[in-house]
């Protein structure tokens, strides 16, 4: 006897949305296990990752701050593996766009200019949707895989943001701290809850949902992207194009990240400095899995995510735990995710091995 | 002698290229083996970090540098058998599973090790030659380079008669260029898959062990700093042959220095924008090699990343 | 159940060199094997006939060790053994050539045959041993050559060799002649004999009955994974075995009454194209002309330009905009959705990944090639519209499916093709292109299809159809050219086709076909 995977007739239904829970679950078992090895009471520190920060309002709404990046950049993630486009740049397609916009900012800002916040966002939507056309050209025009130069084009964002907040854009008056001078009032997001930091950005993440949602299920546009990403050989005999489809998600994934970058440039950071995102862009890799690739799945996960975040401030805090520990924790979840996913497609079956009956 | 200083500071050129080069040979080639395997691990970049973290400690709570060396491959190989049992038990997706190995090596080098930031170590010796004394200064400057380096330099010649002269690695390609053919023809494909999988782990913790236990020595967050990638990007550009890989790694080597030596060459470019030139020149050798597609689509491991179910 | 002795035999007669009891395997709802039994004696060509799908090479595939059986028992040479693995097999002195799947593209002759091997032998050694073994039974290959250079025949030798160095007692043949033009399969046939009279039984697996009663001395006919009969195919005649193949008289297509070829609506022009990918063919120099309202059959050998002549003409691969005419229109420039939007559909070859997606609705499927006014009016899918498209296709085509929601993958073969077919058939099109359009479908779902390709043709549309089943070309087409190494040859009236002629031109003997026939 002995247990062997075996191909389900079809996909259970039940899994598909069981797997992120059961993942978050392990996950939260793996961390207790660690905040127990570095020596604490478990429960306590499960409790003041996951629950603290949903009691009070200041928590929700620091929640709906942190989510906002995390759902952008995933969706756009999403719509690209759909795709089968890897963009794992986001992260600096979001630099980018904190860049672009807070360029916009500092150059623009001033008193009574009511135009300068929307071109900042365009701006740094255009900044990460640039970003990411770069791989897009490689991918079309020289076949060079986007998960490798995604991913080293984010480091050279990132070094050019230093280069950016160090020298030429750094603040006179700053006293040679690395970063610009804060901006104007009218090139800031204006606060949804009184007293808190929850701003507008907030809003044009939730509704990116929707919209994904109808993109990917409703039109021909999504259709084709799902049939290159599924099955390249049957969108060939189609007549759906593999260059489109990766033009199409890289733009669209990075415009999501570059405005990612300018909300919180323009949000909860108010300048620019020389780290924009504690890992967002790559966080978000995350969250469009445990989404599903799903637009609402995406929703949930961010909020999960952005949970993460902020219970790790508060261990940081009240436990002086390292905010490394988030990091290990958001690997778990990934790992432990995609072991649950292969019960999707798959089932354990016990076998009686015929030859020893 | 005028022509000397000339002639020393190029052979120091050469020994801190090729001391620059080790974490990638090294990294490049284990994850070499595995992709002729068939199995594209993109966590390298998490392995060298648990690597380099766990050399780290072993070698700071010891004193012995030669057990860090061993940790960090034991590490490294750990993680690739998660990463195995994902991928090839349970079959899960490669692309998303070597990302997962990367995040989650991002997260746990950086608890491990935080501790022990800025903990000093005393570094590899150098192998003991007879005679250090008698030999010229350009010889001594070879002869001071550690072991790992050594090892690093043979690492191309070993895997490419492994690969090409033994039967095992005989059975390692044909298990990379089609798993079913040699499913049927009765080769264990798992068990080689796994073998070329760990064995790659344990190059990249080598890798990563070379860098906070020898290159810098000391232990910072996220030290690979990209290295991990690099090496991935490495074995595309050299068309799974070791020869170009080895080539490959040596050139990134060169490129890593000229950033450090910009100054001395009278150069005053930001050390921002200095740092951009390993990511950028990867780019740039990603596309011109792989314009060529029939070329890579010849050499590519005809498996690679494809999960393998055997029937029954 | 006791073993060792698994059979009891009268003193001094030599037991079977393979026997089987009761072999079952399931593959999800198909019992693929049903308590199968067989014996083959010593020095024995023994065919395992049946159709497709009949549980043949699941069958051959447990006596090798590559899959385990859910029950049964295996005896060789009268004791029970557990062939746990091919090397098991190997070790007994089992050999296989395999149908699919069996060679490394890019490793050497000798490093092929090195591998099937498992001996420590060195290379050199094993080049020389393998020159040896060729010579002696007429099998000529050069050991230092790459497989991917190797003509498909070549490849069939490199594996017979391959089996031949390990001295079988049991050498098992999965279908030889489906990839061999059939001057080759003389020679095959040849060497099969001799093995023979040296004492080496063969398991011959196939379903072309002439051949079977030319070679074998004794078949066990399979039929839906149960044997059906035991027989002597040399006192049989083909109806007889096609009988017990598929259990009653054999059913036919029905031919529309001949008419009169329309207008061309297909013209290729002298079309040459470079191989788009490595071990491609070039295609060189094509020329054709469909007319409306036939069917013109593409046969040949896979590998000769196949798949290259078919993305040309559906689009996938481009070429100058003269070089394909549709209904007089240069389209030679056009992609696949803009020529299927001027009335052209294609059947590819393979179903799952390529016709369809596996992970796809049927609805879903139906869209693949469908997006219109109607299924997407303004680019917005319209669900209800894709949603009884995808049940009109069912219940036109008789698709067995749990209902529109159905995945791709849940579909037999058989009605996956179905759904395809009818697909591209319900879309009207002037001119239709089908890739073996009955591979590996049973015998119910391809008489379907062919009848299904008649009607159209019947209708007045152009079918052209490539296939390697000589046999169901010279049932359906109207007329027959050859493809090989790139090359098409003229058509010819399948009143004209003969085996013979058209084995000559896949071997590449094109003036041959001006030669007056004799």
């Amino acid at each position: 006897m002995r247990l062997r995977l075996e191909a389900r007739p079809a996909p259970s239904r039940a899994m598909l949305w069981l797997s992120p829970l059961l993942a978050a679950l392990l996950a939260a078992v793996g961390g207790g296990v660690v905040f127990a090895l570095l020596g604490h009471d478990p429960l306590v520190a499960l409790g003041t990752l996951f629950l603290a920060p949903l009691s009070t309002l200041d928590g929700l709404t620091e929640l709906g701050l942190k989510a906002t990046p995390l759902l952008l950049c995933a969706i756009g993630i999403a719509v690209g593996v759909r795709a089968n486009v890897w963009n794992i740049g986001a992260e600096g397609q979001l630099t980018m766009g904190a860049i672009a916009g807070g360029g916009i900012a500092l150059a623009f800002g001033g008193e009574g200019r009511w135009w300068v916040l929307p071109l900042m966002l365009l701006a740094g939507a255009a900044g990460g949707a640039a970003w990411a056309a770069m791989p897009a050209l490689l991918k079309t025009r020289f076949n060079a895989h986007e998960i490798l130069t995604t991913l080293m084009l984010s480091y050279v964002a990132i070094q050019l943001l230093g280069w950016l907040v160090h020298g030429p854009w750094i603040d006179p008056e700053g006293f040679n701290f690395p970063q610009t001078r804060m901006f104007d009032d009218d090139a800031l997001l204006p606060v949804l809850v009184e007293g808190s930091r929850l701003n507008a950005g907030f809003l044009l993440a939730l509704l990116a949902v929707p919209l994904a949602w109808l993109l990917l299920s409703r039109t021909v546009t999504g259709f084709r992207l799902r049939t290159v990403g599924q099955a390249p050989e049957a969108a060939r005999y189609a007549g759906f194009s593999a260059t489109g489809a990766v033009w199409f998600s890289l733009v669209l994934s990075g415009a999501l990240a570059g405005l990612a970058g300018v909300l919180e440039a323009a949000g909860p950071v108010g300048q620019l400095q020389p780290v924009m995102s504690p890992g967002y862009g790559f966080a978000a890799i995350i969250v469009a899995f445990m989404g599903r690739l799903h637009p609402f799945g995406i929703l949930g996960a961010s909020f999960l995510m952005a949970l993460l975040y902020l219970g790790g401030e508060q261990l940081q805090v009240s436990l002086q735990l390292p905010i490394a520990v988030i990091g290990t924790i958001q690997g778990m979840l990934l790992f432990f995710l995609l072991g649950a996913d292969v019960f999707i497609d798959q089932r354990l079956v016990v076998v009686r091995d015929a030859r020893h009956a | 002698m005028p022509g000397m200083p000339d002639a020393f500071a190029l052979v120091a050129l050469l020994v801190a290229t090729l001391r620059a080069a080790t974490p990638l040979l090294l990294a490049g080639f284990g994850e070499l083996v595995a992709e002729r395997a068939g199995v594209l691990n993109l966590g390298v970049e998490g392995m060298m970090l648990v690597g380099a973290a766990a050399g780290f400690i072993a070698t700071a709570s010891t004193g012995n540098p030669l057990l860090g060396l061993a940790v960090a491959a034991l590490a490294g190989a750990l993680m690739a058998l998660l990463f195995g049992v994902l991928t090839l038990t349970l079959r899960a997706n490669q692309v998303a599973c070597g990302l997962a190995l990367t995040i989650f090596g991002v997260g746990l080098s950086a608890l491990i090790g935080l501790p022990w930031q800025g903990t000093p170590i005393t570094g590899l010796a150098t192998v003991i030659w007879p005679n250090l004394d008698a030999a010229g200064p350009l010889a001594q400057q070879f002869m001071l380079l550690d072991p790992v380096v050594w090892l690093a330099l043979a690492t191309p010649a070993l895997v490419g008669a492994f690969l090409y002269r033994t039967r095992r690695g005989l059975v390692v390609r044909a298990v990379g260029e089609s798993h079913d053919v040699a499913h049927a023809l009765g080769y264990s494909v798992l068990r080689v898959r796994y073998a070329a999988v760990v064995f790659g782990g344990a190059m990249a913790g080598l890798a990563g062990a070379y860098l906070s236990l020898v290159y810098t020595p000391m232990w910072t967050e996220n030290m690979v700093a990209g290295r991990g990638w690099i090496a991935l990007a490495l074995v595309v550009f050299s068309a799974w042959k070791p020869a170009w890989l080895a080539l490959g790694a040596v050139l990134f080597g060169l490129v890593t220095i000229a950033q450090f030596h910009a100054g001395a060459f009278g150069l005053d470019v930001s050390p921002h924008l200095l740092s951009m030139l390993p990511y950028l020149a990867t780019v740039v050798v990603l596309v011109l090699i792989s314009r060529d597609a029939t070329r890579l689509k010849l050499n590519a491991p005809a498996a690679l990343g494809k999960p393998f179910g055997a029937a029954g | 159940m006791s073993s060792g002795v698994a059979v009891s035999l009268p003193r001094g007669v030599l037991p079977p060199r393979l026997s089987l009891f009761g072999i079952s395997k399931r593959y999800g709802a198909m019992l693929a094997n049903d308590a199968v039994a067989l014996n083959v004696a010593p020095g024995e060509i023994h065919a395992l006939l049946g159709e497709n799908g009949a549980g043949k090479s699941t069958l051959m595939k447990i006596v090798y060790g590559v899959i385990a059986p859910d029950a049964g028992e295996i005896a060789w040479e009268g004791e029970t053994v557990q062939v746990a693995d091919p090397n098991a097999a190997r070790a007994l002195g089992i050999g296989m050539v395999f149908q699919h799947f069996s060679l490394f593209e890019t490793l050497t002759v000798a490093e092929n045959i090195a591998l099937g091997l498992g001996s420590r032998q060195g290379l050199a050694a094993l080049t020389a041993e393998i020159r040896r073994t060729a010579a002696q039974y007429g099998l000529a290959v050069e050991p230092g050559r790459h497989v991917h250079h190797l003509s498909v025949g070549e490849r069939q030798r490199v594996e017979i060799l391959r089996c031949l160095l390990q001295r079988p007692k049991l050498l098992i043949m999965d279908e030889p002649t489906s990839v061999l033009m059939p001057q080759e399969a003389d020679g095959l046939f040849v060497m099969l004999r001799r093995l023979a009279a040296e004492g080496c039984s063969v398991l011959y697996i196939s379903h072309k009955l002439e051949e079977i009663r030319a070679l074998c001395t004794a078949a066990t006919v399979l039929r839906a994974g149960r044997v059906v009969a035991r027989c002597d195919p040399r006192v049989e005649t083909a109806e007889s075995l096609a009988e017990m193949m598929m259990g009653g008289a054999l059913a036919r297509t029905h031919r529309p009454p001949a008419h009169a070829a329309g207008a061309p609506c297909l013209v290729v022009n002298r079309l040459t194209l470079p191989a788009g990918e490595p071990f491609g063919t070039t295609l060189r120099g094509i020329a054709l002309e469909l007319r409306a309202g036939e069917i013109l059959g593409i046969a040949g050998v896979a590998g000769n330009g196949q798949k290259e002549l078919l993305a040309a003409l559906a689009g996938e691969r481009r070429s100058a905009p003269g070089a394909v005419l549709l209904e007089g229109r240069p389209v030679g420039a056009l992609g696949p959705a803009a020529r299927r939007a001027r009335g052209l559909a294609f059947i590819p070859e393979e179903r799952l990944g390529r016709g369809a997606v596996a992970e796809y609705s049927l609805a879903e499927n139906a869209l693949l090639t469908r997006v219109d006014g109607v299924t997407a009016p303004r680019g917005l899918l319209d669900m209800r519209a894709v949603n009884a498209l995808a049940a009109r296709l069912i219940a036109r085509f008789g698709v067995r499916c749990s209902g529109i929601a159905a995945q791709g993958r849940s579909l037999s073969g058989g009605n996956m093709q179905k759904f395809i077919v009818g697909r591209e058939i319900d879309a009207g099109p002037r001119v239709l292109l089908a890739a073996h359009p009955t591979w590996g479908v049973d015998i119910g779902a391809a008489l379907a299809i062919r009848q299904d390709l008649m009607d159209l043709a019947a209708a007045g549309a152009g079918v052209l159809v490539v296939s390697e089943d000589l046999d169901e070309l010279l049932e359906i087409a109207d007329r027959i050219a050859v493809l090989s190494g790139g090359r098409l040859s003229p058509p010819m009236p399948v009143a004209e086709a003969t085996v013979e002629r058209i084995g000559l031109l896949m071997g590449g003997a094109e003036r041959m076909v001006h030669a007056p026939a004799a």
